[in-house]
């Protein structure tokens, strides 16, 4: 939490001026009983209208005051909680920018989106209320005590042993309800839960016939949950009388106190009414302190998550300059390449060994988790190697600057992604630079020419966010044709022809083959039909090249392959 | 206008429901009316104690001691009875708004299900949550609030005002006329910033929906080096946020000090007027007291209760939602004289059958299948082809438009629900497993099964091997959709789901890709096993499933466009031949 203070840095001014101008605000408040005081005992005794008058006077100017130090104080709080968590998302979002995707997976996106919005909001408004509220407030209950410590200090005392009295009611039922709260927020999290879970699982529940057992499973939970609900209540609703009580109590003694100090002489009675309204006064404040503490608390919890998002840094970190090249007739080569994910057990991948030569087109096969997706990932560099090397065009891909290494490459994900804006911009994603002929080339390629003839806006018309507005096969195909506006020296299709049919798939296998540039292309999938033609097929199992060759070499060879290949074409198994 | 006067009536509508569900609790409404009355009552007496108190405080020399005594005993009496009173009030306030809670929740859950399955694809699922959590949530501290603060601080005006009129009819004039000055302050400031806080919210909703695209898919982004962009593009909509933020915030700020500027021109109006008429005779110095004192306690009220209505309004639409889901329309309910199916031999039979989502978009148009028991039916084609909308109408997730379904002659109408989807076992490609023990998942269907039908039907479906590793076998809990399993693992938990009761008909939805080979031909053996004897629709990728087929069903776009044996479509030469052939060519 404190080291994302800093962000507030650049609006110094602001929150020194802003907690200033509440505590003068405050300290006009406080003068307020005086000035009543004053009309009792000077004004009504002597009846003397025109100094009543004259005090009257002086309480609206002294509101008058305290607005606008009020108001000053607000604008000022207001300006630099803003201008804090304007500045704390910019620096969070670069921050979560400059992730690796070993970061991003051990955080996860959910939890970073959540950071950025409603923690951060939390911690702006937390901010706001701090600079207003935390130093007005003791300033309040504390300068009333020292008031009446000015009129009498006999009298006082009764102060010294309310205040602290209230505070261990207050802050007591703070502290004791505040552990029974959590609990309640975990009962609520559960019968969340559960309504979830009916809500995805609600064909299966209805297939089991499982609604009746559902519904008093609920409502068992939604039982407890009211029952905590109750009682957390139970204490909490002891705050105001018990506060009730120490507060009038104290008037009481006060009034007491008051007479006998009346009686002797020390006090006027004007001064006794001055002495109960600085009572009243705290109350009030104490409470505002209390729902602050409670809100500091949220707050910091917060602001420590996003604060542990800073400390996470990227394990990535690019060359400012890549290093000389040297020739090499070799796109991309593995050298006893190993990676272990952060915080697994065991190799993803191990061993692997792998030389491709620059236009050859290389078959990645292999069951879910035996690494293929790990593979292909290692070349952009979106993870290092554990051990061994990469080496892109025969330079380690450590040596190079990550934007260089990256606009070598054009990859084509699993999940098929395409953001909100144009068709157009949405392929410009590839090349910023590119003209309307390479667009059109690349979309023929990767077939998806047809689906932006059919548009009526063309290149421009829209796509909703997450592509919404397109079917699984056309969001694919769009992918394929943003990599290739690239032009890239190595094409990566990472399993992307999953969503179409298998005719379409053949003519875009074949697209590419004919593909003018040299262009060195990695094609990991599940289905040996896609693979079938390559120059080199590595076969994966459990992370480890169980074969590499081609097609006829590794059915003779390679057991896997043949098992995974007889699996589709059984006919052939004789 | 018009417009207006509609929302008016929707919110007195709400209430009049919430009305409803409250007055089950009618005696600790009562209680909590009569508390609330009480504690302010007496709350409001005490200031006149204390002005009586000062009043015999005069001067040195003449305090009156035995008088005080007196006053003061009273006093502790009113102020312990107030604060046993407010509490009182607290907890029946508690219980009434935990329990309306409880019980719109239930009857919101209830309605969960039985929604048309129409209803729930639909609508997102985070929608409907919100409804069912969020927005009752938000509802209860409205109400809550509401209860404490709403009746208390109206009864608080109402007596202020009339004990202030017995003391004095001049100053109580001057409060009555600066007050409102209070009043529309705030609703100015209110309405002034409304429009401010609707952009702020906007502009939030925008930026949280880019963070969203960006950071979902940042792997994107960086493999495309697009991260300079995508913060220039965050800057302008951070930028425009931050300004509209300020206004937002600094404006509705404004409230709090300007209301208590006018509350102290109140105060200083009764001092005034109350000082002179002290002079004049007509009041003594305890009354001026208790009157400032009033005039303190007259104001707060206005401005909680302001507070108080947003909050109310707040927490009327936040219920409005949820009364919205819970009288949506539910599924059509079982016949009257709908039949209760014990045994089902599995024939299936569809007539005419005519069915689309949305009546713009036809979808299967005039279809009609003869399915014999025991016979195995394959659904092909693309991604995206609308095989699950077959599914939907066997097991009647959704009914058809027109045309019927008969199982073993009977049409599906015409009988309950539970006997139909009792025939069925279905194991779906998106697996769902509660959160729970893997026993607990695996006896969904027959919940008193033994031990040993358990173990046979894991071992059965070679899911036991893996769950004998789990660190406590069986009783290993997995939470919300399977947790920490494979997505092989689960799938093989939700096929000895249906192994344990085996029903006579089968609803098989084969893995596409997210499966190892050893898993897949596990689960694949498992299918086969099933399907023995058994009428079974399988949506199939695998070309051997296909091959022995008894019948094959092609659908593309929502229709099924072929339906024959593998022999007679590949003779037929169409779409299905076109899509075999092309595993093969290249």
């Amino acid at each position: 939490m404190k080291k994302i203070l800093r962000y507030l840095k650049d609006y110094r001014k602001e929150s020194i001026l802003a907690p200033l101008f509440k505590m003068l605000e405050a300290s006009f408040e406080l003068l307020i009983p005086l000035v009543v005081a004053a009309i009792i005992d000077q004004g009504i005794p002597n009846r003397d209208n025109s100094y009543i008058i004259q005090m009257c006077i002086i309480m609206i100017v002294l509101g008058i005051i305290g607005l606008t130090c009020s108001l000053t104080a607000q604008y000022f709080s207001a300006r630099a909680a803003v201008g804090f968590a304007t500045k704390l998302r910019h620096a969070l979002f670069s921050h979560i920018q400059s992730l690796s995707f070993t970061e991003m997976d051990t955080i996860g996106t959910s939890t970073l989106i959540t950071r950025m919005t409603s923690d951060v909001n939390q911690v702006q408004s937390c901010v706001n209320m701090v600079l207003r509220l935390f130093l007005r407030s003791p300033f309040i209950v504390l300068g009333a005590m020292v008031m009446a410590f000015t009129i009498d200090w006999k009298a006082a005392m009764v102060f010294v042993v309310t205040i602290p009295l209230l505070c261990i009611v207050v802050f007591g039922v703070m502290l004791v309800t505040m552990p029974l709260y959590k609990k309640v927020q975990a009962g609520l999290d559960k019968v969340l839960g559960i309504t979830r879970e009916n809500l995805t699982g609600a064909r299966v529940i209805r297939a089991f016939n499982k609604e009746e057992s559902e519904i008093r499973y609920f409502t068992n939970h939604n039982q407890l949950l009211t029952t905590m609900q109750v009682h957390v209540g139970k204490i909490a609703a002891l705050t105001n009388p018990f506060t009730y009580i120490i507060i009038n109590g104290a008037i009481v003694a006060l009034i007491y106190i008051g007479a006998v100090r009346v009686e002797s002489g020390i006090l006027l009675q004007g001064q006794v009414v001055a002495l109960v309204n600085y009572m009243s006064q705290i109350l009030v404040e104490l409470i505002k302190m209390a729902d602050l503490i409670v809100n500091i608390t949220k707050s910091v919890a917060c602001g420590d998550r996003i604060q542990s998002v800073f400390e996470t840094k990227s394990s990535i970190v690019s060359m400012s300059e890549t290093k000389e090249q040297e020739r090499t007739d070799y796109a991309v080569e593995l050298e006893h390449v190993c990676l272990t994910y952060q915080k697994a057990g065991a190799e993803s991948l191990t061993d692997i060994n792998l030389k491709v030569k620059k236009g050859q087109t290389i078959g990645v096969i292999g069951g879910t988790g035996s690494g293929k997706t790990s593979l292909v990932h290692l070349i952009p560099r979106f993870y290092d190697a554990t051990k061994g090397t990469v080496k892109i065009n025969g330079v380690d891909v450590r040596d190079y600057s990550i934007e260089e290494l990256r606009n070598k490459i054009g990859i084509v994900m699993q999940k098929a992604v395409l953001f909100k804006g144009t068709i157009r911009e949405n392929l410009l994603w590839g090349n910023r630079e590119a003209e309307e002929a390479d667009l059109w080339e690349a979309l023929e390629t990767a077939q998806a020419k047809e689906i932006v003839e059919g548009k009526e806006g063309g290149l421009d018309s829209g796509i909703a966010q997450g592509g919404k507005n397109l079917s699984g096969g056309q969001r694919q195909r769009f992918t394929i044709a943003r990599a290739l506006v690239r032009k890239p020296e190595i094409l990566i299709l990472d399993d992307s022809a999953s969503a179409l049919d298998y005719a379409t798939d053949a003519r875009l296998r074949k697209a590419l083959r004919e593909r003018k540039e040299e262009m060195t292309v990695f094609v990991v999938s599940q289905r040996t039909s896609s693979i079938q033609y390559a120059d080199q097929i590595i076969v994966l199992d459990d992370g480890a090249a169980v074969g590499i060759g081609t097609h006829e070499e590794l059915l003779q060879t390679c057991p896997v392959y043949q098992e995974i290949y007889y699996s589709q074409f059984p006919k052939e198994a004789k | 206008m018009a417009q207006e006067k509609t929302k008016r009536k929707k919110q007195i509508q709400t209430l009049k429901k919430v009305m409803q569900f409250i007055g089950k609790h009618w005696l600790f409404l009562f209680l909590s009316i009569l508390f609330g009355a009480v504690t302010v009552a007496l709350r409001l007496y005490l200031p006149i104690l204390i002005g009586d108190a000062v009043n015999l405080i005069v001067g040195k020399g003449n305090v009156d001691f035995s008088g005080l005594f007196l006053i003061a005993r009273t006093m502790v009496v009113i102020i312990l009875l107030t604060a046993g009173a407010q509490w009182l009030m607290n907890i029946c306030n508690n219980k009434i708004t935990y329990q309306v809670v409880r019980d719109i929740r239930e009857k919101a859950f209830r309605k969960l299900e039985i929604l048309p399955l129409k209803y729930i694809d639909s609508h997102s699922y985070g929608e409907i949550v919100s409804r069912v959590i969020a927005d009752v949530d938000q509802f209860a501290d409205g109400l809550l609030m509401g209860f404490t603060q709403f009746f208390t601080g109206f009864i608080t005006i109402v007596g202020t005002l009339v004990i202030m009129l017995t003391k004095n009819v001049g100053i109580t004039i001057v409060v009555i006329l600066v007050t409102p000055i209070s009043l529309f302050v705030a609703s100015f400031i209110a309405r002034k910033t409304y429009t401010m806080f609707k952009l702020q919210s906007e502009t939030r909703g925008e930026q949280t929906a880019f963070i969203d695209e960006m950071i979902g898919n940042q792997k994107v982004v960086q493999a495309f080096g697009h991260e300079k962009e995508a913060m220039e593009q965050f800057d302008l909509i951070n930028e425009r946020l931050g300004s509209c933020s300020l206004k937002a915030i600094f404006f509705s700020s404004i409230t709090n000090p300007s209301t208590r500027f006018v509350n102290s021109l109140v105060y200083t109006g009764v001092a005034l007027t109350g000082a002179m008429a002290v002079v004049k005779g007509s009041l003594s110095v305890g009354d001026l007291t208790s009157l400032l004192s009033y005039a303190n306690q007259y104001t707060k009220p206005f401005n909680e209760i302001s507070g108080v209505v947003t909050e109310l309004q707040n927490a009327l639409a936040c219920v409005a939602r949820v009364f919205e889901l819970i009288e949506e329309e539910a599924q059509v309910p079982d016949a009257v004289d709908a039949v209760e199916k014990v045994q089902v031999n599995g024939e299936v039979s569809l007539k005419n059958v005519n069915f689309s989502y949305v009546p713009e978009q036809k979808l299967i148009q005039n279809f009609s299948l003869q399915v014999k028991p025991g016979q195995r039916v394959a659904i092909v084609g693309p991604t995206g082809c609308g095989k699950t909308t077959i599914i939907n109408l066997l097991m009647r997730f959704y009914d058809v438009d027109s045309g019927s379904i008969r199982v073993d002659g009977t049409d599906i109408r015409h009988m309950t629900r539970r006997s139909l989807r009792a025939g069925y076992g279905m194991v779906l490609q998106e697996t769902w497993l509660k959160a729970g023990t893997i026993r607990e998942n695996i006896v969904m269907g027959k919940p008193d099964a033994s031990e040993d039908e358990i173990l046979a039907a894991a071992k059965a479906s070679h899911a036991h091997s893996f769950i004998k590793r789990l660190p406590n076998g069986y009783d290993t809990q997995i939470g919300e959709d399977g947790g920490s399993l494979s997505q092989g693992q689960k799938q093989l938990l939700c096929i000895t789901r249906v192994m344990l009761c085996l029903p006579p008909m089968l609803i098989l939805d084969e893995a596409t890709s997210s499966i190892d080979t050893r898993t897949e031909i596990r689960i694949q053996k498992a299918f086969a096993r099933m399907m023995e004897g058994r009428t079974s629709f399988i949506v199939a990728h695998r070309l051997s499933t296909i091959r022995e087929a008894d019948i094959i069903l092609v659908m593309k776009d929502g229709n099924i466009i072929e339906q024959g044996n593998h022999e007679t479509l590949l003779a037929q030469g169409g779409f299905y031949a076109n899509l075999y052939q092309s595993q093969f060519s290249m």
